[in-house]
């Protein structure tokens, strides 16, 4: 299995292969692409001509549907593969799956698996970008990006994170988005507290994973730029991971009570689908630190930019890049469907 | 047939010497400082090279019954004859299992029509190695079985393991056993250790080994029934077996090359290729596998030689299947890897695990006038490098590509016929 000879910055599977400085200038040009969805026609020719495959061997519907608006609006065509992994199992090995669709001739894949290196495998059978959309427990590294863009404009930075203080809060252990998200603010300058019982803390979770780690989440509240909910699954309870979700909730659950003790700056995360009255038991609207709704938001401008970053002709001239994405798609409307 | 061996460095169990050998027929008829080489019918300069007893592993996967599209038991026999080996023990976990007469002896005679090496069916020590009855051991006995093993897999239920000792007592034969609790590896893919946490992988924790292993060394001491101790993998293994052993008790354990010579690291690329079990750990337990070999804590290097055909080794880390090649590299990466006199290292690969597999009678053998003639003739300083589609495994899921090896078998020797020249195998 020799990987192909392809230059690496043409896939995104690690957020740790882009480094401090490669987020900074993906969350430059997300700034950009925010401002498009702006735009009453948010729409810009940058990857017309270019095709973006979806290929998702695992439910999400959130995150296939934020990177196929994400590639639309940047005027690719997108296709997509949704298949169970028991179907797969019965026939075509995922090589050949990938293989197939290759031929038809795809610029990138938008990968989903539930196996954790699955991407980094398609990525050395494929001369497309492959960008990870989540694989197994590993990594998740458009949402850290957007995690990281989210941080970055509800602050009003510009450049990276330095100083801020973090937790995040659960499951880290079968979390992708753990990984990813903790990799990337770290990177970023945040300092980044991990909190969970030692059942859901990875083996050896010391400091290459994270800054400090306590199963005491009092102790941390107060002093949070940042509070990082994770989701919290039923079947967790089935492994003797945590004993009850009840009692989940009450080490480890935003209670009324904990959220009258953050400040009111706080931002409060989390990837979604939340478990409400398990990792979160107050209403998010209610707090006013909440960020949620914008994570999704920021999402489809998040990918935008990774897939720009990816595909676009530019990609090594930010001059080009703006130029690129600054013109719409307004000559176009007559075979967009025309306007009405 | 008459085969003259001339200028040979042999080294056998009774030391190193420098002398011509005569093979007639099976047997070895003279050793001599001198030999003419007038009447015979091949002779082997053997001069700068090491002639020493075949080597025996203790432990390979043939495939043959049920999969035969990763390995036959033809095909495993050339990549051992090529590897040195003129005895293998073949694993119990084909389809159908080797847990009956019949099967054993159709895997036994499949070894015979290949004529490369002897091939040594182990038995199951539970039918289907499902965990649940015993096999018929007296049976599988008479019919030549010497090791019983439910290899893939360990025999989990302690009580279950206490008859089987008790009830081997006496029949002359030896319970192998792979550790490994399967609670504490549910679904794992790679060692657990922070290698595992940033990958994202489930890991396979080194106590998931320990922890059966002290069992069944517990049960050795109540029962004072021998055991055989398969690819120990963790440094705490390693100190649990040398304890055991300087208590008295009747065990034996073997180590693979991968477990001496790769590390957890090596599955940063999410390629199945290193995925195996037990699991490629760190270098501490490396360590500990190489200075457990050295003192003789670890009695054999086995392979756990086990072909897997490509397509199902190009799978994501949890759908592929565990293992990887050993015959053909074994004694280049032991030479590679381990700081040990190379009498020690041919200990390990020959007559020491010759007696564990209860054919010491005839292999192993001292080199000498009257002993049988299984033998194997290497270059211990040829550097060279593993050329997948050169094996003659039908695999090639081999874990070395790329790193130098050193000792290159060229000659093997089988019952007196050569099998064996020039690196290449004769049939």
């Amino acid at each position: 299995m020799t990987p192909a000879l392809k230059n690496p910055s043409r896939s995104l599977l690690d957020v740790e292969d882009l480094g401090g400085d490669g987020i900074i200038r993906i969350l430059d040009l997300a700034d950009h692409m925010a401002e498009v969805n702006r735009r009453p026609n948010p729409k810009v020719p940058a990857l017309r001509g270019k095709t973006v495959c979806s290929v998702f061997f695992e439910d999400s519907t959130r995150t296939r549907l934020s990177f196929e608006t994400a590639a639309k609006r940047l005027s690719a065509d997108t296709m997509t593969f949704a298949v169970s992994q028991s179907s797969l199992n019965k026939g075509e090995s995922l090589r050949d799956t990938i293989e197939t669709i290759a031929a038809m001739g795809v610029d990138a894949f938008v990968v989903r698996h539930g196996s954790s290196g699955a991407p980094h495998l398609i990525d050395a059978w494929t001369q497309a970008s492959v960008i990870n959309a989540g694989d197994g427990w590993h990594a998740h590294p458009t949402q850290a990006l957007l995690d990281a863009y989210t941080v970055r404009s509800a602050l009003g930075r510009t450049g990276g994170l330095d100083g801020l203080r973090m937790a995040i809060v659960g499951d880290v252990k079968h979390s992708r988005v753990a990984r990813s998200t903790v990799a990337a603010m770290r990177m970023l300058g945040v300092h980044v507290t991990v909190v969970a019982p030692r059942t859901l803390l990875p083996p050896d979770a010391g400091d290459s994973f994270a800054d400090a780690v306590t199963d005491r989440l009092d102790d941390v509240l107060a002093d949070l730029d940042v509070l990082y909910l994770l989701r919290m699954q039923q079947e967790r309870t089935n492994e003797a991971l945590v004993p009850s979700l009840r009692e989940y909730t009450t080490r480890f659950g935003l209670t009324p009570e904990r959220a009258a003790r953050l400040s009111p700056q706080t931002l409060i995360m989390h990837p979604g689908p939340m478990n409400r009255g398990v990792e979160i038991a107050v209403d998010p609207t209610d707090l006013p630190g909440a960020v949620i709704t914008q994570q999704v938001t920021n999402g489809i401008a998040v990918r935008m930019a990774v897939l720009f970053d990816l595909l676009g002709s530019g990609n090594t001239a930010p001059g080009a890049e703006t130029a690129d994405i600054s013109s719409d798609t307004s000559s176009d409307t007559s075979r967009e469907g025309g306007s009405q | 047939m008459s085969l003259l061996i001339t200028g040979a460095r042999v080294i056998d169990p009774n030391g190193e010497r420098r002398v011509d050998v005569r093979v007639d027929g099976a047997i070895v008829s003279d050793v001599a400082d001198r030999l003419d080489p007038v009447d015979a019918d091949e002779v082997i300069d053997a001069a700068g090279l090491v002639l020493a007893p075949g080597f025996v592993d203790l432990h390979v996967h043939l495939r043959e019954p049920g999969r035969e599209e990763a390995e036959t038991i033809e095909t495993g026999s050339r990549a051992a004859a090529l590897g040195g080996f003129t005895a293998v023990v073949a694993m119990p976990n084909t389809d159908p299992t080797q847990d009956s007469v019949e099967v054993v002896d159709f895997v036994r005679r499949q070894g015979e029509r290949a004529g490369l090496c002897e091939v040594l069916p182990s038995g199951s020590i539970t039918i289907g190695r499902a965990g649940e009855r015993l096999t018929p051991f007296a049976e599988l006995a008479a019919a030549g079985v010497k090791i019983f093993t439910d290899d893939g897999n360990g025999v989990q239920d302690p009580l279950l393991m206490r008859r089987a000792l008790e009830y081997a007592d006496g029949l002359g034969i030896t319970l192998a056993q792979h550790c490994e609790v399967e609670r504490l590896t549910a679904g794992a893919v790679m060692h657990e250790g922070s290698c595992c946490s940033r990958l994202g992988l489930p890991g396979w924790p080194s106590i998931a080994e320990e922890l059966m292993l002290h069992r069944d060394i517990e049960l050795v001491r109540l029962t004072g029934v021998g055991m055989h101790f398969l690819h120990l993998s963790t440094a705490k293994s390693v100190e649990l077996v040398r304890v055991a052993k300087a208590d008295g008790l009747p065990i034996t354990a073997e180590a693979t090359p991968h477990h001496f010579s790769l590390t957890d690291e090596r599955l940063a690329t999410y390629d199945a290729l290193y995925k195996v079990n037990p699991p490629l750990r760190t270098p501490d337990d490396l360590a500990a596998i190489r200075s457990g070999l050295a003192d003789g804590t670890i009695d054999a290097i086995a392979t756990d030689h086990a072909p897997h055909a490509p397509e199902t080794k190009e799978q994501p880390l949890d759908q592929a299947p565990p293992g990887m090649l050993g015959l053909e590299t074994a004694l280049g990466v032991s030479l590679a890897s381990l700081d040990m006199g190379l009498v020690d290292v041919i200990a390990a690969l020959s007559w020491k695990p010759a007696a564990i597999a209860g054919v010491g009678d005839r292999h192993g053998r001292p080199i000498e006038p009257g002993e049988p003639a299984n033998l194997t003739i290497f270059d211990p300083d040829q550097v060279w490098e593993v050329v997948p589609a050169r094996l003659a495994s039908k695999s090639r899921n081999t874990p070395y590509v790329g790193m130098p090896l050193r000792g290159r078998v060229l000659h093997t020797i089988f019952h007196g016929a050569p099998v064996v020249r020039d690196g290449v195998a004769l049939r």
